[in-house]
């Protein structure tokens, strides 16, 4: 199992200059220098991470996150996190869909349901929504249009 | 034999077709309404609520529990009162929209006064979509009998447990009789 | 990737478009793709989805952690234990709670009677896109229909269960369930090898699905392919394997791999599966011991959902889904509700090379590769 810490070693020791965070068992990367540390977790060979699993937006109310889970299927390890976050006004984060190819539908979905922007996608349109739909769903400040009576659970 | 594969699958169905005048496990068509498959305890569609001897002594106390719990959100309860506004252990309405109601159970799960079971009845059709699937307090009403002839393992569990929470009520908690005084 | 029309000496041609559109009887519910032909060869193809749309995510942001395992079974709606398996995982995870051992074994019960269950409707229809109109389904799921009835005494209903809980199972297995499932395990290697000798030798279905739809390795694994379409394409990836989730690594089971990563080896890895899935129960059901179903903390939490409030943090739980890898993403901010909770589909990932598999083919073989691939609309749109 690698844990954090060394990963967060080895990408300051590459990439001199950035500054990463450790929050819980998972990694918080710039959005600057995303592009880069992606290509580098794919290609390095004590890594070898090859296969993207998940791609999840998450809205906290002053910013945006997009939370990463990585496994290696040659060399059989477990998940590495990494969160990206950028701000709520002009959300944009470096797509990483011509690295890995699973976060082609994924990077949609976020875009459809949050209004994330991923530059450098090729093809990035509504998906679960129809097309000409306004509002974004899942941000936390969405209202539905013909709610009747409030949701609260308790 | 070029064939020989299809030829195989082929004498698999004729099988199939011969033995089922046969056997019973080939041919498992049920013909239903006139024969019924038989009925499992445990299966749960929408719920009832129960009464131990008259419809007026139901068990629900209306303390809204599973009104706040279920998930799709069907069930609407308003509290009695009596004439001068006090409130009554006892719903006035209670009212679960069959329409929305997705027969998970949850509200069997959390009730703490055991007053709400999951039925068997699936025989529901109505002619409405609206007002005909909501049904209220006097619909849901059913019997501890009824209960005990649906559920017997489950109904006996719970009567169990309520004789078990009555012996403890009534020891040594509760006040002794007073002492007679010596007849003299 | 792009397919280059062939240019004629002769005729002058145009691409055809054609919405192969949500009301179809072979695309398992409603997904459409919009296909630009020429003449019958496919030259570019596009999904699209979201006509099953309904929002899951927002929806258990407004509920307790305990109210949407109901919503949870409605997502792979035909394999509904494993999806509660996985949300309970997650949050278990989350939340730090023990599940003990006779939960752990039933879990492990359920969850490869669910296998069975899944690869046995998907082989037969598999079967009705290719032509052989119904005969396969009906076989199958006569033998379904064993294992429903069991989950029906077990659960309360067929389909949509709502048994796991957090910490354990809802309510402990009947007194005939255990040998309700030795019958089962007795009888399904006898039908297994019926409906090979059916099909697996059947010069037809050899001739329309070997060489049809392959997938390369370095493709499938760059493009989040998971379950037995990865394992299809020469793969050893088994994530109850490489994870050691509940306790799987006390059972012995080999993990059928394919060769040329075509139709035909995803159907027979599956037929695989399905023999290693009985070896499993057999096991389980030997060495399943007496105890409690459900942990202390766990019952408190079934019986009071709105108490339930795990410490704050995230966390990602993953099974081994009859279909692929489906993960459950849960946030939580210390309340008794979800802050983010999103579901990592299988379906809607394997998705993603659909177009590259099919350049080059016809539109029949369109048909077979999308059957092969076994999706569930319901996990597709959440």
């Amino acid at each position: 199992m690698i844990s954090i810490e060394e990963v967060k070693r080895d990408i300051e020791n590459k990439f001199p200059g950035t500054v990463l965070t450790v929050e819980g068992t998972s990694l918080v990367i710039p959005r600057a220098s995303w592009r880069d540390i992606a290509s580098f977790l794919k290609n390095d060979p004590s890594y070898a991470l090859d296969y993207l699993s998940s791609v999840t937006g998450v809205d906290y109310k002053e910013y945006f996150e997009v939370v990463y889970h990585f496994f290696s299927v040659a060399k059989k390890e477990g998940p590495i996190t990494v969160k990206v976050r950028t701000a709520r006004s002009e959300a944009k984060i470096p797509s990483v869909t011509p690295i890995w190819r699973s976060a082609e539908f994924q990077e949609r979905e976020a875009y459809d349901l949050l209004g994330i922007q991923f530059e450098g996608h090729p093809d990035l349109r509504r998906i679960l929504m129809w097309e000409g739909f306004q509002f974004h769903p899942l941000r936390k400040d969405y209202v539905q249009e013909n709610q009747d009576r409030p949701v609260e659970q308790f | 034999m070029y064939g020989f594969g299809v030829i195989k699958g082929m004498l698999v169905t004729l099988k199939n077709f011969v033995l089922s005048y046969f056997t019973k496990e080939r041919l498992t068509t049920v013909q239903y309404p006139e024969e019924r498959l038989p009925e499992k305890e445990r299966f749960r569609n929408f719920p009832f609520l129960i009464y131990d001897d008259k419809p007026e002594d139901l068990r629900c106390v209306s303390c809204d529990i599973c009104a706040k719990e279920c998930p799709p959100k069907c069930i609407t309860i308003v509290r009695d009162t009596d004439a001068q506004g006090k409130p009554l252990k006892r719903p006035k309405v209670f009212d679960i929209d069959f329409s929305i109601c997705m027969n998970c159970g949850i509200c069997e799960e959390v009730c703490p006064f055991d007053a709400i079971f999951m039925d068997h009845e699936f025989e529901l059709g109505e002619y409405g979509r609206f007002e005909e699937l909501n049904y209220h307090k006097e619909d849901l009403l059913k019997s501890a009998e009824y209960f005990a002839q649906i559920r017997p393992t489950d109904a006996a569990l719970i009567e169990a447990k309520r004789r078990q929470k009555e012996a403890k009520g009534a020891h040594p908690t509760s006040p002794t009789p007073p002492i007679p005084p010596p007849s003299s | 990737m792009e397919y280059e029309l062939k240019e004629s000496p002769t005729l002058d041609t145009q691409a055809l478009e054609v919405s192969l559109g949500p009301q179809h009887p072979s695309t398992h519910g409603v997904f459409r793709m919009n296909v630009k032909l020429d003449g019958e060869t496919i030259v570019q193809l596009k999904p699209v989805m979201g006509y099953l749309h309904r929002n899951h995510e927002k929806l258990a942001e407004n509920m307790s952690w305990l109210g949407s395992m109901p919503y949870t079974d409605r997502l792979d709606y035909i394999c509904s234990m494993t999806n509660n398996f996985a949300y309970a995982l997650a949050v278990e995870k989350l939340a730090g709670l023990e599940v003990p051992e006779r939960a752990q074994y039933v879990r492990v019960i359920m969850a490869e009677l669910t296998r069975l269950v899944n690869h046995t409707l998907l082989v037969g229809f598999l079967l009705n896109d290719l032509g052989a109109f119904f005969t396969p389904v009906l076989y199958a799921f006569r033998e379904r229909e064993k294992i429903l009835d069991l989950f029906e005494a077990v659960a309360g209903s067929r389909m949509m269960c709502n048994y796991f809980r957090f910490g354990g199972v809802k309510i402990d297995v009947t007194d005939d369930f255990i040998p309700q499932v030795k019958q089962i395990i007795r009888r399904y290697p006898k039908f297994l090898d019926e409906f090979e000798t059916l099909l697996s030798e059947n010069e037809i279905l050899m001739a329309r699905c070997q060489k049809v739809g392959i997938l390369p390795r370095e493709l499938a694994i760059n493009a989040g392919v998971s379950g037995p379409m990865l394992r299809a394409s020469g793969v050893p990836y088994d994530i109850r394997k490489v994870d050691h989730y509940s306790i799987y690594d006390r059972f012995p089971f080999r993990v059928p791999i394919g060769e040329a990563g075509d139709v035909y080896d995803r159907y027979y890895v599956r037929i695989l599966e399905m023999r290693e899935s009985i070896k499993i129960l057999e096991q389980a059901v030997r060495e399943i011991p007496a105890g409690p179903t459900i942990s202390p903390v766990g019952l408190t939490g079934a019986k009071s959902p709105r108490n339930f409030k795990p410490p704050k943090g995230d966390a990602y739980g993953r099974i081994e889904a009859p279909k692929g890898e489906l993960g459950f993403y849960v946030v939580s901010d210390g309340s008794a509700k979800p802050y983010r909770y999103h579901v990592r589909a299988p379906s809607f990932i394997n998705l993603t090379i659909l177009e590259d598999m099919c350049l080059g083919y016809k539109v029949a073989d369109a048909i077979i590769i999308l059957g092969s691939i076994d999706i569930v609309l319901g996990e597709v749109d959440r």
